[in-house]
């Protein structure tokens, strides 16, 4: 039944939340015209979490914001059930910002896609960079993240989960076989 | 030889006190003869044979109140199609309504529906009160009566005029016709299309409160009363009519009265789900007055049973329930719905018979409604324990507007004889 | 998450999570409509037909609006309807509509049960946009989001609906709606303008208005529907401003906090007076807005799903 295995626990996620802020601090050059996105759910307190890393280094607040891409998937005619609307708040405008979007697993790339068109009905960001805490691999787009926390090789037969904290009352990710545990 | 036995079949005549096996010898259209099956002997003289064993032999139904649709409506029932469908239901009478076009308020019209209702069921035209049931002049009865029409009335067309009605009951008493009074004041029903109450209310439609009923009830009856005319109410619907028609009885005055099978069978919770073959005037009322409409079927109070057959077209009914015309077809399931009360222990056969039977006869004053030597061969056969499926598609009716559609029903007609003749053979 | 039906008609037929589920969508709707580029490509490529037998400003554009925003086709079509004129029935229509295959119809009808008989004969969605004196379900949602928003709850709340509960599919929907999320409701009225058995859906009868406000968390204040009205149930349109009209006066029985709501369109002077309708706890506005981002969650949710 315990098929699950831990591979990233609280101290490899807040770690490799250090590294993705210095690498995002080094390839924008500081934090000039920075905007971090959360995909949710939990790319929201993964977004929270960067931003505080980085005012740790730098000591300034980035403005942070949520983008729920739900209304742009390509799947929306497909399924059986419609996926359960979040939240969409992104509180500066993003026109010329260079936006860091946070989302926790990278999989398929379709949230992504469905995010990034998203993001451009809100305006027309100078970049648009794109963190994640895990990479399965399996992309189905030509899609690739700039910053990433740990890749993990996985069969589709496996789910890949994180949770966080805040969210889950444990940090740590989890690979389990498809169809275990609890919602995905 | 025109001669007919029916055999060994169970004959039930509560009129006549009958109750057992009996052969009937049928002769010229008339009962010849009445001899208990065991001493039955001789009967090889008949040519045709039916054996009832295992079957009810019941006088055949009546029905005071049917629209037959012709002429004018044919699309919706013709005068054969209308026998037909009464013949399957077990009826050998029916009195047909006036409101055809042209209206039945002249000898023509009457003469025009007897003449296209020979053979088969009989049919016995009810003739206009009014002019063109128009409200306003009173019908020349006496030219009705002579053409063949038994009854007055303007049915769905309430005289709202009271001293108009007054004329009508007096007058008519020269010709003893009943007046058969469709009792609704269409000011206190102020467009309503279903029983004012709980359900009308949650599904928004517009009610009809029983006073609209019982005010022109209780009018009509003081009025019999003042006049000494012969009133038959239509189609009782309220408890309150039921209490009207029992305190006129127990005064005196001339008053009939007849209640129809869905009135007794269904609540106006049938409309649920704005189901148009549940749209009718009077309307389907509450439990109360279903309730006290079967107490006064029991007890007499009122008649007896009918109809109101009122097919219609699915261009009338397929509609939204505010334009949906109103009234359902009832000849082919009537007697199986008054037989599921019996067999519920809700009335008693012979009530059931005798509502359906002598009942309609003694108010239309026609001499029929029982089995007795010498009198009218109209015979029913039916096999009370018989299930059968209600389904619209198989009617001899032209519509199919009735919200019995799926019923499993008991009581199946077997056989259908009018003066002699085999009419209907299920 | 999905409704667990095609159509909507009701709100009679509608659970406590199906209704909780189309606020928690239509919270989220709410935020598109203030955006830059106010629209989202989530029904891009679906029809969606607007059909209305009675005139109808607010709810027709409310819908049209919430289609466009959600890249649909929207397509409205009035038809003017009298009963002395015989066009085409409704299951016609119907039957010319569905070869038209469309992904949703929107239909007010001034006969209750008239979207129910379309969605007897239509595959794809109906919605109904208020049916003769039966129902407004998009109406009721769009009000129990409102009152939600603005009281951060409606479990406990107390909700007077005042006016021709009679004639009102407003009052209908909303007495189930409320009723159904924990709210206690009582209706007030003239006695001419309350249909027998009201009480049996699920609220309390009370005669006057001063009374009825007491204690009242939100007073909704119906239109008086003169074309409802083929013989009038009260003696003047005076008599009832000065009976069931609500002004400040009245208004002071209520708590301070009052929320005042009307489902439009406002006989100001009649059954709201204008300081109240323009008051600062009227959130009428609040309505007209949220109805859009209300018919928006109704369309995700009954268009937006794989089709059978």
């Amino acid at each position: 039944m315990d098929a699950k295995k831990i591979i990233m626990d609280g101290t490899g996620i807040r770690r490799a939340l250090a590294r993705i802020a210095h690498e995002v601090l080094e390839r924008n050059k500081g934090i000039d015209a920075l905007v971090i996105l959360g995909i949710p759910t939990r790319g929201v307190n993964l977004a929270r979490m960067l931003e505080e890393k980085i005012y740790e280094i730098e000591r300034v607040h980035l403005p942070i914001g949520t983008l729920d891409a739900t209304l742009y998937r390509d799947d929306l005619g497909r399924r059986e059930e419609q996926p359960s609307l979040k939240e969409t708040d992104i509180p500066i405008s993003i026109e010329g910002k260079h936006v860091v979007l946070f989302d926790d697993v990278l999989f398929t790339g379709r949230t992504i896609r469905a995010a990034m068109n998203a993001l451009i009905d809100f305006g027309r960001p100078k970049t648009i960079q794109l963190a994640v805490l895990i990479d399965r691999g399996f992309r189905e787009l030509p899609i690739r993240a700039d910053y990433v926390g740990k890749n993990i090789p996985t069969s589709l037969k496996e789910d890949v989960q994180v949770h966080l904290e805040d969210v889950d009352g444990v940090s740590e990710v989890i690979v389990i076989p498809k169809g275990d545990g609890v919602e995905a | 030889m025109d001669g007919l036995l029916v055999k060994n079949g169970r004959v039930i005549d509560p009129a006549n006190n009958r109750d057992g096996l009996f052969d009937l010898y049928i002769s010229g259209g008339k009962i010849a003869s009445i001899e208990p099956c065991t001493a039955s002997v001789g009967n090889g003289t008949a040519e045709n044979v039916i054996d009832a064993k295992g079957l009810y032999v019941l006088p055949g139904l009546i029905d005071i109140h049917t629209h037959l649709r012709e002429p004018g409506y044919e699309y919706k029932e013709t005068i054969k199609t209308g026998m037909c469908a009464a013949a399957a239901g077990g009826f050998t009478s029916v009195a047909c309504m006036a409101n055809t076009e042209p209206v039945n308020d002249n000898e023509s019209v009457t003469r025009y529906i007897m003449e296209r209702a020979r053979g088969g069921v009989n049919v016995f035209p009810v003739g206009a009160a009014t002019k063109g049931l128009g409200g306003e002049v009173v019908s020349n009865a006496g030219e009705l009566k002579m053409a063949g029409c038994v009854a007055l009335s303007d049915d769905g067309m309430p005289i709202a005029d009271g001293g108009l009605m007054r004329r009508i009951l007096e007058y008519s008493k020269l010709f003893s016709m009943p007046v058969i009074s469709h009792c609704e004041d269409t000011l206190i029903a102020d467009g309503g299309v279903m029983h004012e109450g709980f359900t009308a209310t949650r599904l928004g439609l517009k009610g009809i409160t029983r006073v609209a009923e019982e005010a022109m009830v209780a009018r009509d009856i003081m009025l019999a009363e003042l006049t000494g005319g012969r009133l038959h109410i239509a189609h009782a619907s309220t408890a309150g009519t039921v209490d009207l028609v029992r305190m006129a009885k127990e005064r005196g005055v001339n008053v009939t009265a007849e209640v129809t099978p869905h009135h007794i069978t269904l609540t106006d919770e049938a409309v649920i789900g704005y189901n148009t073959d549940a749209k009718m005037k009077p309307p389907l009322r509450g439990r109360e007055d279903v309730e006290a409409l079967i107490e006064g079927l029991r007890d007499g109070v009122i008649d007896c049973i009918a109809t109101d057959h009122a097919p219609h077209s699915p261009i009338e009914k397929d509609v939204e329930f505010d334009n949906a015309a109103n009234g359902i077809v009832g000849l082919e399931t009537a007697l199986s719905l008054v037989w599921g009360l019996v067999e519920n222990g809700i009335i008693s056969r012979d009530c059931a018979i005798l509502r359906m039977t002598s009942g309609p006869a003694d108010i239309l004053g026609i001499d029929k409604g029982s089995i007795a030597v010498g009198g009218d061969a109209d015979i029913a056969i039916v096999d009370p324990g018989k299930e059968w499926l209600v389904d619209p598609e198989r009617f001899f009716s032209k519509g199919r507007n009735t919200p019995f559609s799926g019923w499993k029903m008991k009581c199946k007609v077997v056989t259908t004889i009018v003066a002699g003749k085999v009419v209907y053979s299920g | 998450m999905r409704l667990k039906r095609k159509d909507l008609l009701d709100i009679e037929d509608l659970s406590r999570d199906e209704i909780e589920l189309i606020m928690s969508t239509a919270k989220s709707f709410r935020e598109v409509s203030d955006r830059d580029i106010k629209k989202v490509p989530t029904l891009r490529g679906k029809t969606i037909i607007n059909m209305f037998y009675e005139p109808s400003t607010r709810t027709r554009t409310s819908f049209e609006i919430a289609a466009k925003r959600m890249s649909a086709d929207a397509i409205n079509i009035s038809v003017s309807t009298s009963s002395t004129v015989k066009g085409e029935t409704l299951k016609d229509t119907a039957k010319n509509l569905e070869a038209m295959n469309p992904d949703c119809i929107v239909i007010r009808h001034a006969s209750s049960g008239g979207p129910h008989m379309l969605a007897r004969y239509l595959k794809c969605p109906v919605i109904n946009a208020g049916d003769g004196t039966h129902e407004h379900p998009s109406q009721a949602l769009l009000d129990l989001f409102t009152v939600n928003d603005a009281k951060g709850r409606i479990e406990g709340l107390k909700v007077v609906i005042a006016g021709d509960i009679a004639h009102s599919r407003v009052a209908r929907s909303n007495i189930h709606g409320f009723s159904t999320m924990g709210a206690e409701v009582r209706v007030v009225g003239p006695p001419t303008m309350i249909p027998v058995g009201i009480e049996r859906l699920g609220c309390s009868v009370v005669d006057s208005l001063e009374e009825a406000i007491v204690g009242a968390d939100v007073v909704m204040m119906l239109r008086v529907q003169f074309e409802r009205l083929h013989r009038p149930l009260f003696p003047s349109i005076r008599e009832y401003s000065l009976v069931f009209g609500l002004d400040t006066e009245k208004l002071k029985k209520a708590p301070p906090d009052v929320a005042i709501l009307h489902p439009g369109p406002v006989n100001r002077g009649v059954e709201i007076s204008p300081e109240v309708a323009d008051g600062p706890y009227s959130l009428i506005l609040d309505q007209v807005k949220n109805g859009v981002a209300v018919r928006m969650a109704l369309f995700y949710l009954l268009v937006g799903g794989a089709k059978e």
